[in-house]
């Protein structure tokens, strides 16, 4: 029973880090219609910036606690930065032509990325310190769930709640959801589509750059490469959970997560990405528009 | 702008640091050529930009600007293309015998890439659907090769149909549950598929013997001789060339006939060609097929040329590789998919210092071509309906 308690909440835990991930994927997905590539290595360059930072605060001598608030801050505030003129360079000049091209552009985005990392740093897998104290009160359940779960799974609920109250109710949120309805009568009535392009890409990218921390921290190392494959799974859980819808997302990912987490710990730990594949196509053949999609009518 | 570039790389490009010895590097003459290069770049990228809208205006106000470019103009000129294409042959049969045998491996190489661009042109440029684990099916042509004579012992000249024949039943199998699939949805579902096939093969030691992979795959051996490492690669060479200049005739013939005008229009737009009375499932399902048999029979000749297969050389950036030769060539178009695979594997071996910006090129090469040029350096000529008497021309 400890097993399958720690197998569950190893779930959780990925889960929640995938939908971090997901949310951009769906959001921008939802209002433009493109799968942004790059998002994984957004993802990745949050990460990888807060290393730095922390390195950097680590010879000037500082506390973890706030190491880990500054090293936060300074990631999420890049990733955005990376998010915004990955739209305005690869993806806006194309915002008319076939989707087809969007993605093609996308796809090198992501390419330009990862290496454009891989060569200014290393290739190597380089060490991320764990920020986040054991807490006491942990102790007695300390051999099913660790504290840096906990945080995890804490952060990730806030910045569930902090988005749906973002899009429910404010006015940007509106006018996001009036742009993914439709585009051209958002801007009839005086909505700046650009504007609210550019705020999703930004707010995908903080929440990817949470995750990219998050996750840095509990597997303890990163390299180049941790974007792409982390980035193609948490489509995966976008796609599971019906692209476009952000509750979707959430419950895609951890799906995924527990699918991925029992199906390691019961099976075999080689094929821990062919079943997020298999998943991903066993959905797509069965039910196409995800577990809380709408199926869409093709409009002529 | 440039100012704008300088803040958003400082991290990457300014600090490395080494958390095991805990040594920073403060780099800031990178800083520097950031600043200056995004300073150039952003002219050469306003300027592209100001042309594009100009191009964009002219063709919207129905101005008469030269529909057809001027290399498919080079091409359609007989007086220029037949003297051409002899020069060409001439150089392609004595190429072995004037270069060193690593020039011809090379050759080899970027010959094998212009089979797999052409295989994915059926698929991405002719069909329309973006297909990101192609290589799932050079990895099938390799793998039945190598094992096959492993097992069995059987030569390059059998193992070649069945690879081409599994690549096709391969493709029809993978091709089956997406079907139903858009665009997006299919380009991740079939790079799941690439993955798949690369895992399985990494882990399933029994039958592919794992990550070490098998060595000691037999040359092609010509009317069973065995041939020397020097003359079999000159061999393989013309094995190669005979090949491409099958698929090229094949393809040629594809793209006029019924199925391939069905593809096309297709890619154009799905509902009005089940309009017509084209059925969907069958003509995505070919183009699949003949998309994959391509792929296979490339990968029997990858592992008979290199002797050597491992899951290494079938990962997912194999795949866009091969996308980006079929992009930068131009979609749809055989000449530009020739081109862009001689250009795109020959330049990166013979400039072997820039080695690692390869792939930091190739990403490059993918926006920009997508933004500035999406038809590739030698784009395809679309199919132009004239009316009779009309001044203008409508696009079929």
């Amino acid at each position: 029973m400890d097993y399958f308690l720690e197998l569950f909440l190893g779930g959780l835990t990925r889960g929640s880090i995938y939908a971090l991930i997901a949310l951009g994927y769906t959001m921008v997905y939802g209002i433009i219609e493109l799968i942004n590539f790059a998002h994984g290595e957004i993802y990745m360059i949050g990460a990888f910036t807060a290393l730095i930072v922390i390195s950097v605060l680590t010879l000037m001598g500082m506390n973890t606690i706030a190491m880990l608030v500054i090293a936060g801050v300074i990631a999420v505030v890049y990733s955005c930065a990376y998010g915004y003129t990955v739209e305005k360079i690869a993806y806006k000049p194309l915002r008319n032509s076939p989707r087809l091209s969007a993605l093609i552009s996308a796809i090198g985005m992501s390419m330009f990325l990862q290496n454009y990392v891989l060569l200014a740093q290393t290739s190597d897998f380089l060490p991320f310190p764990s920020l986040i104290p054991d807490f006491e009160f942990m102790e007695p359940y300390a051999h099913i769930i660790g504290s840096t779960e906990i945080v995890i799974l804490a952060t990730t609920t806030v910045v569930m709640v902090l988005l749906t109250v973002m899009i429910k109710f404010t006015k940007m949120g509106k006018a996001m959801r009036a742009t993914s309805q439709d585009k051209t009568m958002a801007m009839l009535v005086g909505i700046n589509v650009n504007q609210v392009i550019s705020v999703t890409f930004i707010v995908g990218s903080a929440t990817a750059a949470i995750g990219g921390v998050l996750i840095a921290s509990h597997v303890g190392m990163i390299n180049f490469y941790v974007g792409f494959i982390a980035g193609i799974k948490a489509f995966v859980a976008a796609v599971l959970g019906g692209i476009g819808s952000i509750p979707g997302a959430v419950l895609g990912s951890f799906v995924l997560g527990w699918t991925e987490s029992f199906a390691t710990g019961y099976v075999s730990s080689d094929y821990e990405d062919v079943f997020a594949f298999l998943f991903l196509v066993l959905i797509l053949i069965f039910r196409p528009a995800g577990i809380l999609g709408r199926s869409e009518k093709h409009k002529l | 702008m440039s100012a704008w570039f300088m803040f958003l790389t400082f991290p990457i490009m300014v600090i490395r640091v080494n958390p095991v010895e805990r040594i920073i590097e403060w780099r800031w003459n990178n800083m520097i050529l950031v600043g200056i290069g995004s300073f150039i770049l952003s002219f050469v990228w306003n300027y592209l930009m100001k042309r594009k809208e100009l191009g964009t205006k002219k063709t919207e106000a129905g101005e008469k600007i030269d529909t057809i470019p001027l290399a498919q103009r080079v091409l359609g000129e007989k007086r220029i293309y037949v003297p051409v294409l002899i020069a060409a042959g001439i150089f392609t049969i004595v190429f072995p015998f004037i270069f060193s045998m690593y020039q011809t491996t090379i050759m080899t190489t970027a010959l094998i890439y212009v089979m797999l661009g052409l295989g994915l042109n059926i698929v991405v440029g002719l069909a329309g659907l973006l297909d990101l684990g192609y290589v799932a099916f050079y990895a099938v042509g390799a793998y039945a090769y190598a094992l096959l004579n492993y097992h069995f012992g059987l030569g390059f000249w059998i193992a070649l149909p069945i690879g081409g024949a599994l690549g096709a039943i391969f493709g029809i199998v993978l091709g089956f549950p997406v079907l139903r699939l858009r665009g997006d949805y299919l380009a991740i579902v079939t790079l799941g598929f690439g993955e798949i096939i690369r895992i399985i093969l990494e882990n399933w030691n029994e039958f592919s013997f794992g990550p070490s992979g098998i060595a000691n795959i037999s040359r092609p051996s010509l009317f069973g001789i065995d041939l020397s490492v020097h003359d079999s690669t000159i061999y393989l060479y013309y094995i190669m060339i005979g090949l491409c200049l099958f698929t090229v005739f094949v393809v040629n013939r594809l793209q006029d006939s019924r199925i391939g005008r069905a593809w096309i229009a297709l890619r154009e737009d799905e509902v009005a060609c089940q309009a017509m009375g084209i059925d969907k499932a069958k003509t995505k399902l070919t183009a699949f097929a003949l998309g994959a048999t391509w792929a296979g029979m490339a990968g029997v000749v990858f592992a008979a040329k290199t002797t050597f297969v491992n899951p290494a050389s079938f990962t997912i950036w194999e795949s866009i590789i091969v996308l980006c030769i079929v992009v930068l060539g131009g979609m749809g178009s055989i000449i530009g998919v020739i081109a862009g695979a001689l250009v795109l594997i020959l330049t990166p071996e013979y400039l072997r210092a820039f080695a690692e910006y390869r792939m930091l090129a190739f990403g490059t090469l993918l926006v920009v071509m997508m933004i500035f040029r999406p038809g590739g350096i030698i784009p395809n000529v679309r199919r132009v309906y004239k009316f009779e008497g009309a001044k203008s021309a409508n696009k079929s």
